[in-house]
């Protein structure tokens, strides 16, 4: 029962709240819309913890999203094994994830212990990185679990899981019903951080300043009519 | 449009490109930006300024939003100039900028606090006695126990909130009990520079002079009032506004930061260096404003007296006796006491110079009737005769029509040419004596003497005259400047005198190298290229000067060496030219209209005013610990024996005399006094006249640690004299307050009754002298901090007000931007309050009450001709005379209960006995019946003067800065004194009146007005001294003219009748400290300078969030590489910097910019912010008045002799403080008491 509703039923609500809220908040408040840089706080700490969690953050990213909703089918055409694919996700991961790792402990040091940082903190933005933390220490203590399977089986069951939930085919849940615990966990923080993602400054991972690389260097509009 | 369906149409938008597309229009919203828009948007700006101690008086734009104040920038709309001059605006700075950060800070002040324990106390004891609260305060007093409970708490924290009615109730209890049992005369206020917002000042001021009490002087305490001033021109202080220096051709910057301390007005600096002046800055550090000279000189710090009479030996020799300027000699003669004559007497084998020769000393007074001992001679050089030119300040009192200085002789009426010299046609010439200083040596070794006999002998040409049947010797001032400057002249010889600049003889260009450390070449090159401009330009050379001249001892040496640069050149009183002293300036333009407001002048005259220097001097004990003697400051010329005592001795005969004022006054209640008389049906006066004479009864004077004479109650508004004026801090904590304090040093013990002729020693020092400490502020000051009750001010975008400055000729007003946040009440409101509360406390205790108040002999009134010789009627060397030769005294009737409806109403006494000032009266009623429409009237029929608007209308009324009518009045009651006509100076403007409203719109330039020397019309503008030299009105001194030379007998004793270079005192602080803790860890002896502050305007914005932002955040001291060196001080260390006076804990700037031997600490930092403890005291940190205390001069004290008379602010002992020297040690350990205060303190 349990498991139906954390990956059946919570992992819909999670993605409404995190699409229809974040568009909601980009409508309806774009000012807030920003990342809440403390950089001009002190520098200290910052840069290199920044930089290395999210060169982390985005591999893993990258990482969960192709290796899970890739069809298997596409895997089996282009000849990789299950088996590869899984340990070419534990050493990328892995790899990735420790950057993650010392990135995150760098900022949580720096928002906890640095006495200016501190005090410019909201409660959001401390437990944003906490969550984090929490979550990448998860998933990294799913590796020694899945050291044990490196057939790869495992895994198939997290991809089908994913593709009937996002192709909204019922009997999702019970693909992973009887997984280790340790991922369902991951999973349900995972599917958490979605639910907070429009509340916190989370919301800057969905603006890149792309444009502004292209674009002519004076914009103007029409006095409104 | 949706903002996220802009985004996912992104590519279907219609983008226009444009400029070859470098540009493109868009049609996406972008509306969210309002965001950043309306955080400038705003619902009203209301004009205003900030009323602190600062002179800037810049109108700023205040913006209002949702009833919140948002911000504030710079107004842009001052009147215009005129063409070719620049315009003045903008004005402002930082510190004002920051101001809006305050008004919502955790550091202000929201709700009246009272000291818990005084609180509880006061429920406790009301309740017991009943309810009456002033029998509640009685109770509290009457035990020692009980008083000291909450007096040594004092600063250690502990206030609760109470209810207005509540600390009012508390205020006019105190009061009134002080009143009914010691007298109104305990009962005194401090509150600086009305100016800066004048309605506030007014309302202590009119509360205090009703009742009573005593409003004590700022300027003079501060130590910003130059000496110099009144003393050569007999004026407080009078300066060009800045806009006049674009008209300059040479300015010299001595000791003056303009772009730091003179922010607002530094663009008219550099405005006429584009111009092409010429700017030299001296200064001895290397300040912001040494970039502004084409020459740096930086001459060591407190030997500025030396470099000054260097450069006045090199133009008195040039342009004056080897190639004499036509101007020069012209102006001297018409428009400087040169021609005067002196007589030269016998001493010992030498001759001095004396007195200045008058009317009475001649057979039949040279047929001058009225007061002719107060008219001065000189020789005719057409008719070769002695005549009697019009204008000396005998001419001013009981005659009219002769007080001009056009160069007349009185009695013909003819014109004469004032002889300036007598070589060439003199009886003998005779060897004269001057007193040198400049061989002293300085205790710490670090001011280098400049070797020579103490008296320098030098030749003069004399004529002999009949002089009353004696042959006397006589010489012009001329004669004696250009001896006393040591230059060789034809046909002299002698002595001590140079023919050349590089002689090493006082005072050559050579001479002052070692002294000053400034070549003599770039010496030669300045003073030549200042009079050079001055003798083409017919006198457009300046000199702004500033605090770091003024703050020493000897500032008079400093500035008279520096005013007869001016003199000589002809610069005072010409535009672009002159002496611009800008410091703590003081000019409240519409001085005349504020007066009666302020102190009730409309309801009681006198006023008790007090002299602030000598007033804590006595009262906070600073003299019990004096380390210089008197002889130590004597002229090596005077009879020492005459002089046996000490410091405050010399206070005490000029207080007895009538010199300097007396608070409190004498040793027994006024009231009671009177009541007495009465009893016994004797003429009060009479009354105590008679016991002083017998000693029966003294005055407070005598013995000021005596109970009998403590001052009970204190109020302080506008001020942080705890936290930043008050020189002798920890004297102030030991025996004002009665606290917690860092005094190191010993009184005088067992030395103190020997040392002392006068004054009564007792051998307990009393500590905690004040009952009741009430303290008005918008933040929680020092002052606050040390005080019994807090009460929260408006602030100024809070109030109604008015401004004005020295610095541009424009009167505009603080306004009312919001209503004053949480509890707090403008200051008018405030007192308005403790009056209300005060009638109706007095029933039962107060009703209408006569007493006796004495008042010095003051200057511009018949009384400045007093005292033509010093004689002490305590003494049995004259008669007492109140008036005369003693203070005034006067009866007076105060009807206690009517205090509040008096207060609200102006008073009969304007139309009885008019108004006026500075010597001059006009008839007032058409005014007062004008407020009566204005303001409206009361039961009484009186103008009733209910808000803080009302006030101003009142002082804008009777004001001739403000209103023609009354501008023109003023001129013609000064052309029947002068016998000229000078209406034609306000006649144009009669018909214009200024009030608040129309300053709200915009402000307003003021009018021409006799109170002031200067104009402003449209060709000139505003300058001191314009009307002395244009109008021939004359100087308020004793010749009428510019008074180079001064004959009363303390100057001449003092060694101060000329000009010389003298030394920093020895303050011996640092020896028995260095003894006890000398060992300790290394340690340097530095010179302790003060200059005024870059990140604050005294002790306001110091604790300012974006001030602290800006500077280190926390008290700082800079100190120069070499001495850092010396003791391994590295850059942001904390250091301990003690003397005897005390102990500060700051961290050091570790600086080029600072000489060696020097420490600068930017005044008035207080210790509210970042203050560790400091081992010495074992107390917080302290501010930067811990390590000094005041030394009074007793020059300062001369009263009732022409432009020596006592005037308000105006003349009297100042606070000097950088003599002083610090040992500076680096701290190991920095202990930030942090640890819960001691129980006693904490509950």
């Amino acid at each position: 029962m349990i498991d139906y509703f954390l990956f059946q039923i919570f992992p819909y609500i999670a993605i409404i709240v995190f699409l229809l809220g974040s568009i909601l908040r980009f409508d309806r408040d774009p000012y807030s819309w920003r990342s809440k840089s403390s950089q001009l706080l002190r520098r200290k700490q910052l840069i290199i913890g920044s930089i290395l969690f999210h060169l982390g953050i985005l591999v893993i990213l990258a990482g969960h999203a192709v290796g899970l909703l890739t069809p298997i089918a596409v895997f089996d055409a282009l000849g990789i094994s299950h088996g590869a694919k899984q340990i070419l996700a534990i050493t990328a991961g892995g790899i990735a994830g420790v950057f993650c790792f010392i990135g995150l402990l760098m900022l949580l040091h720096r928002r906890l212990f640095d006495p200016r940082i501190r005090i410019n903190s909201s409660f959001a933005d401390i437990m944003v990185l906490v969550l984090l933390l929490a979550q990448l220490t998860l998933g990294m203590l799913t590796i020694p679990v899945s050291m044990h399977h490196l057939d790869g089986h495992e895994m198939v069951k997290f991809m089908e899981w994913a593709q009937h939930i996002v192709t909204f085919r019922g009997g999702a849940y019970a693909y992973i019903a009887d997984v280790a615990l340790v991922f369902k966990a991951h999973i349900t923080l995972g599917l958490f951080l979605l639910v907070i993602f429009p509340f916190t400054r989370l919301v800057h991972a969905l603006s890149a300043p792309v444009g502004y690389v292209f674009r002519p260097y004076q914009i103007v509009r029409k006095r409104a009519t | 449009m949706s903002y996220f369906i802009d985004r996912i149409s992104y590519f279907a938008q219609n983008r226009e490109k444009f400029s070859g597309g470098h540009g493109v229009t868009t049609e996406e919203n972008r509306a969210w930006e309002k965001a950043y828009r309306d955080r400038w948007s705003h619902d009203k700006i209301v004009r205003s300024t900030h009323g602190v101690n600062c002179t800037g008086s810049c109108s700023w734009k205040i913006y209002v939003k949702n009833g919140l104040i948002t911000w504030e920038t710079q107004q842009t709309d001052y009147p215009r100039t005129r063409p070719d001059l620049p315009n003045h605006e903008p004005r402002g700075c930082s510190r004002g900028a920051s101001y809006s950060w305050y008004i919502y800070s955790a550091n202000r002040l929201k709700y009246p606090m009272v000291r818990k324990r005084l609180l509880e106390l006061w429920r406790r004891t009301k309740k017991q006695v009943g309810g009456d609260p002033v029998e509640a305060w009685k109770t509290i007093q009457a035990d020692p126990i009980l008083r000291q409970s909450y007096q040594k708490v004092r600063g250690q924290g502990g206030f609760v909130r109470a209810g207005w009615d509540e600390a009012n109730e508390i205020v006019a209890a105190a009061n009134i009990y002080t009143i009914k049992k010691h007298g109104p005369d305990r009962v005194i206020g401090f509150s600086p520079i009305p100016a800066m917002s004048m309605v506030s000042y007014a309302a202590g001021a009119r509360y205090l002079s009703l009742i009573g009490g005593v409003c004590m002087s700022f300027y003079d305490w501060y130590c910003d009032l130059p000496p110099a001033s009144p003393q050569t021109w007999g004026e407080q202080t009078d300066v060009p506004e800045s806009a006049d220096w674009y008209n300059s051709g040479f300015i010299i910057m001595w000791g003056s930061n303009v772009p730091q301390t003179r922010t607002p007005d530094a663009h008219f600096m550099t405005e006429a260096r584009y111009k092409g002046t010429q700017v030299v800055t001296i200064t001895p550090d290397y300040s912001e404003a040494s970039k502004f000279g084409d020459i740096w000189l930086n001459p060591r710090q407190g030997t500025d007296a030396a470099l000054g009479m260097a450069m006045g030996h090199v133009i008195l020799k040039e342009f004056h006796i080897d190639n004499p300027s036509e101007y020069f000699d012209d102006y001297c003669r018409a428009y400087t006491d040169m021609p005067f004559l002196v007589k030269v007497e016998k001493q010992g084998d030498r001759f001095v110079p004396g007195r200045m020769v008058r009317a009475s000393d001649f057979k039949g007074n040279l047929d001058e009737d009225n007061n002719p001992e107060w008219k001065t001679v000189c020789f005719d050089e057409e008719t070769g005769h002695v005549t009697v030119p019009t204008g000396s300040i005998g001419f001013r009192w009981g005659e009219e029509g002769k007080w001009n200085i056009v160069p007349t002789d009185s009695k013909t009426g003819k014109n004469i040419r004032p002889r300036k010299t007598l070589l060439g046609d003199h009886d003998d010439v005779l060897k004269v004596g001057f007193p040198y200083f400049g061989g002293q040596t300085h205790e710490t070794g670090y001011f280098e003497p400049s070797a020579g006999e103490d008296v320098l002998d030098r030749n003069i040409p004399v004529k002999y005259l009949d002089l009353n049947g004696e042959k006397v010797p006589v010489a012009c001032v001329f004669d004696l400047l250009c001896a006393n400057y040591g230059i060789a002249r034809e046909g002299l010889g002698g002595d001590n005198v140079a023919a050349d600049f590089d002689e090493n003889i006082p005072y050559t260009p050579k001479w002052q190298e070692s002294i000053t450390g400034v070549p003599a070449e770039k010496v030669i090159q300045v003073a030549r290229e200042f009079a050079n401009n001055a003798h083409i330009t017919k006198g457009k050379s300046m000199i702004i000067i500033g605090a770091a001249m003024n703050h020493w001892y000897h500032m008079d040496m400093n500035y008279r060496a520096a005013i007869n640069m001016l003199a000589f050149c002809g610069c005072i009183g010409q535009s672009g030219g002159g002496w611009s002293h800008y410091v703590g300036q003081e000019k409240l333009r519409p001085q005349t209209g504020w007066t009666p407001l302020a102190f009730a002048l409309d309801w009681v005259r006198p006023p008790r005013q007090q002299n602030s220097t000598s007033f804590f001097y006595a009262h906070t004990d600073q003299w019990r610990y004096e380390t210089l003697d008197v002889d130590e400051v004597l002229s090596p010329l005077a009879d020492k024996e005459k002089w046996k005592g000490s410091l405050i001795d010399c206070n005490i005969r000029a207080e007895r005399m009538g010199w300097l004022p007396s608070a409190p006054q004498l040793e027994e209640n006024p009231i009671d006094l009177v009541k007495q008389a009465d009893n016994k049906n004797v003429d009060p006066v009479d009354y105590v006249m008679d016991r002083l004479k017998s000693g029966d009864l003294r005055m407070s004077c005598e013995d000021p640690d005596n109970p009998k004479n403590w001052p009970r109650n204190m109020f302080v508004w506008r001020s942080n004299i705890l936290g930043s004026s008050g020189k002798g801090h920890e004297y102030f904590l030991k025996h004002f307050l009665g606290t917690q304090h860092g005094v190191q040093g010993k009184d005088l013990g067992d030395e103190g009754p020997g040392k002392s002729s006068e004054v009564v020693w007792h051998d307990e020092a009393p500590e905690g002298k004040l009952d009741l400490v009430v303290t008005l502020d918008f933040r929680m000051s020092t002052t606050c901090v040390y005080s019994d009750i807090v009460l929260p001010t408006a602030s100024w975008y809070e109030k109604n007000d008015l401004n004005t400055s020295d610095m541009h000729p424009f009167i505009h007003p603080l306004s009312k931007a919001i209503d004053p946040v949480w509890q707090s009440k403008s200051d008018w409101e405030i007192y308005k309050g403790f009056a209300k509360k005060f009638s109706e406390l007095c029933e039962g205790h107060l009703g209408i009450e006569k007493e006796i108040v004495l008042n010095p002999i003051q200057h511009d009134t018949p009384g400045e001709l007093a005292q033509p010789d010093v004689k002490e009627w305590r003494k049995g060397e004259c008669d007492l005379i109140p008036g005369k030769t003693a203070p005034s005294m006067k009866v007076v009737e105060r009807d206690y209960p009517a205090t509040f409806d008096r207060f609200t109403s102006l008073g009969p006494l304007l139309e009885k006995l008019g108004n006026g000032g500075k010597g001059i009266g006009w008839n007032t009623d058409h005014e007062v019946e004008f407020l009566k429409k204005l303001n409206g009237e009361n039961k009484e029929g009186r103008a009733k003067i209910i808000t803080d608007i009302d006030a101003c209308e009142t002082v804008l009324s009777l004001a001739p800065e403000t209103n023609g009518e009354v501008a023109v009045k003023a001129w013609s009651a000064l052309s029947k004194i002068t016998g000229r006509d000078h209406t034609h100076l306000a006649l144009p403007k009669e018909e214009e009146k200024i009030r608040f409203r129309d300053i709200q719109a915009q402000p307003r330039k003021i009018i021409s007005s006799p109170t002031w020397s200067g104009l402003e019309s449209e060709h000139v503008s505003y300058t001191a001294n314009y009307t002395n030299v244009h109008e021939f009105i004359p100087w308020r001194t004793l010749t009428g003219r510019q008074q180079l030379y001064q004959d009363h007998p303390w100057m001449v004793d003092f060694g101060e009748a000329l000009v010389s270079y003298r030394p920093p005192i020895n303050t011996r602080t640092v020896q028995n400290m260095l003894d006890k803790h000398g060992k300790e860890s290394p340690t340097i002896l530095l010179n302790f300078i003060t200059p005024h502050q870059k990140w604050g305007i005294h002790s306001t914005y110091t604790d300012n969030l974006h001030m602290l932002t800006l500077s280190r955040g926390g008290p700082i001291v800079w100190v120069s590489e070499v001495d850092a060196n010396k003791i391994g001080i590295k850059d942001n260390d904390w250091l301990e910097v003690f003397n005897t006076n005390g102990a500060i804990v700051a961290r050091a700037v570790v600086s080029q910019r600072v000489n060696e031997g020097m420490m600068l600490m930017y005044h008035a930092q207080e210790k509210l912010v970042h203050t560790p403890g400091s081992k010495i005291t074992n107390a917080r940190g302290g501010i930067h008045n811990s390590v000094t205390r005041a030394t009074i001069k007793p020059t300062h004290m001369i009263g009732a002799y022409a432009q020596l008379s006592y005037g308000f602010n105006y003349y009297g002992t100042v606070g000097s403080n950088r003599d002083e020297f610090v040992i500076v040690r680096k701290m190991d350990k920095v202990d930030w008491m942090d640890e819960p205060a001691q129980v006693e303190a904490a509950e």
